[in-house]
This record gives C-alpha cells, sequence and structure tokens, in this order.
C-alpha cells in the first residue's frame, strides 16, 4: 500500500462514487471521505419520494453499505472541513486535526436557495435537500394538514405528489407562469400541470410568495397578490446554489461552480471537483455548464478518480435525469437548451404516456419521456454515440 | 454462503455473496463490481446494470418486469436472459448463480 492519501470532501452522490472510482483505477494508498451528515453517502432523490412517503429507511437509501467502505479500506470521516491550507496540502477539520493530501477532490454539492421573504424562520417551514430535512417534514405531514409548496420545479412537483399520497391537501405556487419553466416546454408543463390538478393539488402560477406569517408556526402565506393562503407547512423548493465557500476561500477559480475541465480538474492541478458543486467544460456542448443531476454527479466522480490516478478520461455522457411524481416516470436524454421547435409522440393533453423531443435547426438534441422507457433509451443511445435522427421514423415507430 | 459470481465481457470473474433481500445490482455495487453502475439506484431509470442470467438459472430467477423490457429493448447486447440487475431480489437459495455482464453499460 503506498503511503498516499486522497481527501474527498463530501460524502454525497459524487463523493461516494470517486472513493469507489478511485481504488477501481488502482488508488492503493489511503482514502478518507469526509462528511457532515453523520450518516454513510446515501440516495438523494428518494429523499423527495419513497423516503418521504416512509416506503425506505436511510440504510435502504445507503449508496453502499458499510461492510463496503472497510473492505475497500475507505475511511469515513464524520466531520466538517473548515478550510483548504494548499500550500501546505492540508484540510483543517472541524474537529480540529489537519489532514495531509496528496490527491483532494470537492464534492461539496448544493443547498437549496433561500426564499426572499420574511417568515421563512418559522415553525413548519422547510427546505429539502437532505435527510434530516425530510424527517423533520415526516413529522409535520399529518393527513388532513394544509401544505403549501413554493416553486413548482421538479422538487415542488415530487413533494407534491408524495404528500398527496400522504393524504395532504396541497397547494403548489409558482411565480413564473407555469410549472416548470426553466426545464420543459409549454406542452409539458400543461401535462404536469393537469396531472397534479387530476390528482387534487391546487396549481397556482404567477403567484409569487411575499411572506409567510405566524406566531410561532407558519399559519399562512401572503401572496404577492395580497391574497392569504392558510398553511399548516410550508416546503421551499426554489432551485439550489452550489457550495463553493471552501474552494473560493482556497483561492480556486469559482463561477456559478468549482470550474473545472474535461478531465475534472480545477486550476490547482493537486484538486479535482465533481458534482453539483462543480461548472466544467463539456466538450459535448462546447462550453461550461453546472449540471444538477445524479448520473452527471456519477459521470464527473469516475473522471476526476482517473484524473488522481493519472488516467486520461473525459466526461462524454450524455446527461440525462429523471423525476418521479404518481404513476409517472419522466425520463430525459440530453440538454433542450436552446431548442427552437419540438415533436410531439403521443396527445399529452390526454395520455399519461408521451414523449416531446426537442429540436434545434432539425437536429434532435434531447426528449422529454413520460412513461415511454423504450423512448428514452433510444434517444439515450442515439444522441449518445452521435447517430444522426430520422425524426420521421423515431415518431412513427412510437406512434405505433 | 452463497455466492454469486459475475462474468466480465472479457471473462474475468468477480463472486460476491448473495445478500437475501437486496437486489442484485446492491450486491454488485457493496462488492464493487466493475462492469455495473447503477446510476439511479435502482429505480429501473437508467439502464445501467444490465446482466445476462445463466439460461439455467433463467427460471428462478424470472423474467423482466414491463418497464424493465422497454428498458432493455433497445439494448444492442440485450439477449433472451437480459434483466436490469436492481429489478432482482436475490435470494440466499441461489448460491452458485451466474450472470454475463454486456460489454457497454447503456
Amino acid at each position: 500500500m503506498s503511503s498516499a492519501r486522497a481527501v474527498v470532501v463530501g460524502a454525497s452522490h459524487a463523493g461516494a462514487q470517486l472513493v469507489t472510482s478511485l481504488r477501481q483505477e488502482g488508488w492503493s494508498g489511503e482514502i478518507v471521505l469526509v462528511g457532515d451528515e453523520s450518516v454513510l453517502p446515501y440516495q438523494r432523490p428518494p429523499l423527495s419520494k419513497a423516503y418521504l412517503a416512509g416506503k425506505c429507511s436511510l440504510t435502504e437509501l445507503a449508496i453502499r453499505s458499510q461492510d463496503f467502505y472497510l473492505k475497500q479500506g475507505i475511511e469515513c470521516l464524520d466531520a466538517c472541513v473548515e478550510e483548504i491550507d494548499r500550500s501546505a496540502r492540508q484540510v483543517l477539520l472541524s474537529t480540529g486535526d489537519r489532514l495531509s493530501y496528496d490527491a483532494l477532490a470537492l464534492c461539496t454539492g448544493a443547498r437549496p436557495r433561500r426564499l426572499r421573504a420574511a417568515g421563512t424562520q418559522l415553525d413548519g417551514v422547510h427546505y429539502l435537500r437532505r435527510s434530516s430535512d425530510v424527517q423533520r417534514i415526516r413529522e409535520d405531514a399529518i393527513p388532513g394538514r394544509r401544505a403549501v409548496i413554493v416553486g413548482g420545479g421538479y422538487i415542488g412537483l415530487e413533494t407534491a405528489a408524495s404528500l398527496r399520497a400522504l393524504g395532504l391537501d396541497v397547494t403548489v405556487l409558482e411565480a413564473a407562469d407555469r410549472v416548470l419553466e426553466r426545464v420543459t416546454a409549454p406542452e409539458v408543463s400543461a401535462f404536469f400541470t393537469r396531472v397534479h390538478q387530476h390528482e387534487g393539488v391546487d396549481v397556482r402560477t404567477s403567484a409569487s410568495v411575499e411572506a409567510l406569517v405566524g406566531d410561532h408556526r407558519v399559519r399562512e402565506a401572503v401572496l404577492a397578490s395580497g391574497e392569504l393562503m392558510a398553511a399548516d407547512l410550508v416546503i421551499i423548493g426554489v432551485g439550489i446554489e452550489p457550495t463553493t465557500e471552501l474552494a473560493e476561500a482556497a483561492g480556486l477559480a469559482v463561477d456559478d461552480g468549482i470550474l473545472i475541465d474535461a478531465h475534472a480538474r480545477s486550476n490547482d492541478p493537486t484538486i479535482v471537483a465533481a458534482g453539483d458543486c462543480a461548472s466544467q467544460d463539456m466538450p459535448r456542448y462546447g462550453r461550461r455548464i453546472r449540471l444538477e443531476s445524479v448520473p452527471s454527479a456519477v459521470e464527473q466522480a469516475k473522471v476526476a478518480a482517473a484524473t488522481i490516478c493519472g488516467t486520461d478520461k473525459e466526461v462524454t455522457a450524455l446527461p440525462w435525469f429523471w423525476s418521479d411524481q404518481y404513476d409517472l416516470k419522466l425520463q430525459i436524454a440530453g440538454l433542450n437548451t436552446g431548442y427552437d421547435d419540438i415533436v410531439l409522440s403521443g396527445d399529452p393533453t390526454a395520455d399519461r404516456d408521451f414523449t416531446c423531443y426537442y429540436l434545434r435547426k432539425g437536429e434532435l438534441i434531447a426528449a422529454d419521456c413520460v412513461n415511454r422507457p423504450r423512448d428514452f433509451m433510444t434517444t439515450k443511445r442515439m444522441l449518445g454515440q452521435g447517430t444522426a435522427v430520422d425524426m420521421a421514423a423515431l415518431t412513427a415507430e412510437v406512434a405505433v | 454462503m452463497a455466492v454469486v459470481t459475475f462474468v466480465s465481457h472479457d471473462g474475468e470473474k468477480h463472486e460476491a455473496p448473495l445478500e437475501e433481500g437486496c437486489s442484485l445490482m446492491q450486491v454488485a455495487t457493496n462488492n464493487a463490481i466493475p462492469g455495473i453502475d447503477g446510476d439511479c439506484g435502482g429505480e429501473a431509470a437508467c439502464g445501467t446494470c444490465h446482466v445476462i442470467v445463466d439460461p439455467a438459472w433463467a427460471d428462478k430467477v424470472g423474467p423482466s418486469g414491463p418497464v424493465e423490457e422497454e428498458m432493455l429493448s433497445m439494448n444492442p447486447e440485450r439477449q433472451a436472459t437480459s434483466r436490469l440487475s436492481c429489478q432482482i431480489k436475490a435470494s440466499e437459495s441461489w448460491d452458485g448463480l451466474t450472470v454475463q455482464l454486456p460489454e457497454f453499460q447503456m
């Protein structure tokens, strides 16, 4: 065993993959994974779904078992990293210890964007990012209570679906004029609005929250229109911000994420980064992008581990995403940024399964697939391999 | 202890203990089996845990479900006994189970 030490900051999806990939790439030295959640790295996507619904335990969500880390000689440390001393190649821990590193990986993730409104400190007001957040939401999620969800993005809508299943009255407040405005076509937004309304969710668009009010505990939300909305609990899902303070304080280049090249290297060659905290040069798109997705975090972590071990790898995989709401499995292949046209397969105004293909200058760039795993896999494979796509054939086949 | 063998595309064998109730994908990731990614954590959403069950075991392990079937249908390495290992609940009575891994996960 070599005496070199790799330190991975953040027991996230990226962190868990990075330590695994280090061993698979042949790192024989020490590996220390530092996390501040007091639990082994766990799957985050089910937090707003199965975990909120009480259908699984945190142990079941562990990305890898305790046994795995023991067998692989990976030390999991429960601490915060307070500071990176790049010249001494050390990290300073909240325990007061200093840990020297030969290679450092930052997988610090992201935190929920705070709602700019009064009253967010009241009891019954929640953000949703960590398992501890969901444990608190679960205590509040009593059937018959009125839940107000601020933000009609994926987290908001997934939470709405889970809370409906638990028997709460649910209202979703979205400031834009449609849900999922930032990420999908209007037709897809209309589909999700229809489904949520059908499931009994009150979906309000162009509705921004001015304040949350209550004595000790939240009682109502005050909308910009002046309307008052009764609320026993409020869940805020208005996006996330990359956790980059540590990198910034250490003088690494940061611009909406730690800047990394296609090999996941920061501007310090001994430091790599991966996951929601990183903004990466993506050869596929010819620009820098910060992705908020598990597959991307995993992909970047594999590349980062290879870079640490001196193997030449780049992120080449197609970005993809998924979201589960009710009986709907939404799978998204590719990024639709800059699309100028869509082609629908199926009828989102009537069905519960359809695909929305996104085109730019006649070329397929992405697809939102609802309950259409076959369309998703086809699109993911073709876009991933850069195969030319015959749209007529694609939509004709799925229309059968 | 019941053992499952994962055989890589180029014939390399990796053994792992079968844990009752765990998915075969979890068994693989908990034992750092190369070639099984399981990016989505077991929701049949990504198709990166594809295995080809030894035909002698196909009846015991069972067939794929409808979503799984659609996920596998476009896979060029798909075979008659292909499964997504996240959808296989392992049983300790399956000692000696062998599954092949494809050359590429999707």
